[in-house]
């Protein structure tokens, strides 16, 4: 497994039990400030912007997300950047200019809510059932990968990581509900930035700052068949999918990642949304996407880098050796194996705890999302529409423990059907990747119908279906990867086979939903639309605000970041 | 009333300091050759925390100070 098998000593446990003190207490304190259903899903709707925005990306940056992007730093070098400058920085910008408005100005309490407000009920459960299953499914297989890290590399027990995890994230969420999992966040995400930091430091001073680093991942670059100076670069290899490692091209990188994927995330996603929706007035849920996109921007120094510096060291030969699998080497092990590598005990302790923490605000995210939508949009929406407020408080508690349980459940399926949760997890992309097309055109064409965006988004999602089977990644076989349906167009990677789905799916939904609500009679009526349909919805005024305050001025200097982030790693 | 934040992430980072930097300054050094490039990272990385976590703990303390001078004022965050 890993080469540097890691040892820890008191000092690293007492890290770890004074972080599970201090998350156990924030939920502990907060219990008494819960005492109403708007408290524990909203937070009452009372939270200042910087504090939602640290929400907004700590429930983002899951231990998935830090531990991959690591990874694909090594694999694909600086193209990963994309993943932030271009499928994150502009998505988040647009919700919080031009979407919050609807999201946060309407009576909405979710974003499945929303879809029924604006369209109709079909839509809105279609939406809520999927989203409802898929939140479960991520938190499920969040707890598997940290259970099965764990036990790998500490050789702590399977059952035993699954449970103190399901527990602990299940204590502070009861107790506290949304402003518990919400500062926790807050709370998870200093940590990981003060626990990556020191790896990044210490790896670029081993390998001789940026240009040592640049120097050391020719050899890779080189190795792998691609110009030398692919590693260092994002955009200049996207010619041709040929001559970089995604096997992507620049107009698939651009719409599908950039567009489509990112946009569908960004800006439909409850999970990060309603971290926004817990902002105290518009202003604050307008600025928290943009006020999380800074920290963003400069992710990739935090996670990507210590890829890059690790493939580097890797290749040079030295004493860093990345641990191999299955012929190749185990990318997903770049982070567990930098912090053996780089950090004596003590520091470890820190490390461990930052992933820990990367686990559990990911997990909590799903779960608080999770819980949210079952008691508004499926219990309140089809099971009991009339119970008191205390009523649905005791529901979404109950929730709680229910989709505790639900994750610790598919964490097992997770372990023991591999190929079943691919399948599930597939069939739920497809359902999301048209989801941005009914977004946008119910937002801005007051003309959608609901049967336009139902029937729109089911046939999207069939068009995912059916452009999956039929096409397949370079070198895979007939199955999970693609090809049921007899593989008639073969991508070179199956990054780019996925970019493409998503393409397919968002068009079909755009325009068979443009097509179908052409054909069919509109139920609402403009007074019902209002405060849902940009045309339709009184404009903000902004010019009262303070400079700082005004999001289409902080947006596009945030823009203008990342473009400026772009052409510096061109 | 709400939690200030601001106060448990400037508790934990001054816990946790002080926990690297006294560990830092027992531990055997031999750590640090074998693995940070010969620097004392516990101690270092250590005292960063409780710096960063005392500013935390002054902010909150200058936001409820501001609280308590406007009676029935709201604390500005941002």
């Amino acid at each position: 497994m890993l080469q540097h098998s890691i040892q820890l000593h008191s000092i690293d446990y007492v890290l770890l039990v004074t972080y599970f003190v201090f998350v156990l207490g924030i939920g502990f304190v907060l219990r008494r400030t819960v005492s109403g259903s708007k408290d524990f899903f909203e937070s009452g709707r009372s939270l200042p912007a910087w504090i939602c925005a640290l929400g907004f990306i700590g429930a983002n940056l899951g231990a998935q997300e830090v531990m991959g992007m690591a990874a694909s730093g090594a694999k694909y070098g600086m193209m990963t950047s994309h993943f932030y400058w271009v499928g994150a920085v502009p998505a988040m910008v647009f919700v919080a200019i031009f979407m919050m408005p609807f999201y946060y100005g309407s009576k909405a309490r979710s974003v499945p809510e929303y879809l029924k407000l604006r369209f109709d009920e079909k839509t809105r459960g279609f939406n809520a059932l999927t989203f409802a299953c898929m939140t479960i499914m991520s938190s499920g297989i969040s707890m598997y990968a940290l259970a099965k890290l764990l036990s790998a590399i500490l050789g702590w027990n399977f059952h035993g990581c699954i449970l103190v995890s399901g527990v602990i994230v299940l204590a502070y969420i009861f107790m506290g509900g949304l402003t518990s999992a919400i500062y926790n966040e807050v709370l998870q995400f200093f940590l990981i930035v003060f626990g990556f930091l020191p790896l990044v430091l210490l790896g670029l001073k081993d390998v001789g700052g940026w240009d040592g680093l640049v120097a050391k991942l020719v050899k890779p670059a080189t190795d792998a068949g691609f110009a030398p100076d692919t590693w260092t670069h994002s955009w200049s290899h996207t010619g041709s999918a040929a001559t970089n490692p995604m096997g992507v091209e620049w107009f698939g990188l651009a719409m599908g990642l950039g567009f489509v994927l990112s946009f569908g995330y960004w800006c439909t996603d409850f999970l990060v949304v309603q971290r926004a929706m817990a902002a105290k007035d518009m202003g604050a849920a307008r600025r928290t996407p943009i006020l999380a996109a800074v920290p963003k921007m400069f992710f990739p120094a935090l996670v990507i880098l210590p890829g890059l510096i690790a493939i580097a060291l890797h290749s040079a030969g030295g004493g860093f050796q990345l641990p191999s699998k299955n012929g190749g080497l185990d990318y997903d092990m770049v982070v567990p194996t930098m912090l053996a590598h780089y950090f004596p005990t003590g520091m470890l302790g820190l490390g461990l705890t930052a992933l820990m923490a990367s686990f559990m605000s990911g997990m909590a995210g799903n779960v608080t999302a999770f819980n949210t939508v079952f008691t508004y949009d499926l219990y309140q929406g089809y099971i009991k529409k009339d119970g008191d407020d205390a009523h649905y408080l005791a529901v979404g508690r109950a929730t709680t423990v229910v989709g505790i349980l639900a994750s610790m459940a598919a964490a097992y399926a997770a372990a023991s059907f591999n190929n079943i949760m691919d399948i599930l997890q597939l069939v739920f992309a497809f359902a999301n990747a048209p989801l941005f097309a009914t977004f946008l055109l119910g937002m801005f064409w007051k003309r959608t119908t609901g049967h336009g965006a139902f029937f729109g988004l089911i046939s999207g999602t069939v068009a995912a279906g059916i452009h999956h089977g039929l096409s397949l990644p370079h070198g895979a076989t007939v199955g999970i990867k693609g090809g049921w349906l007899g593989a008639v167009h073969v991508y070179p990677s199956e990054m780019a086979q996925n970019f493409w789905t998503a393409i397919f799916a968002w068009s079909t939904c755009f325009f068979a939903t443009i097509v179908i609500s052409l054909l069919t009679r509109r139920k609402k009526t403009d007074g019902e639309l209002v405060g849902l349909v940009y045309s339709l919805t009184p404009k903000i005024k902004e010019h009262d605000a303070r400079w700082w305050q005004r999001p289409a001025l902080l947006g596009s200097i945030v823009l203008a970041f990342a473009i400026v982030l772009n052409l510096l790693f061109w | 009333m709400h939690l200030d934040v601001r106060i448990p992430i400037g508790l934990l980072f001054v816990v946790f300091g002080a926990i690297l930097t006294v560990f830092g300054l027992f531990s055997d050094p031999a750590i640090y050759q074998s693995h940070s490039l010969g620097l004392n990272i516990n101690f270092a990385w250590g005292l960063v925390q409780i710096a960063f976590g005392a500013v935390m703990l002054g902010l909150a303390f200058r936001g409820r100070k501001a609280k308590t001078q406007i009676p029935g004022g709201t604390t500005h965050l941002e």
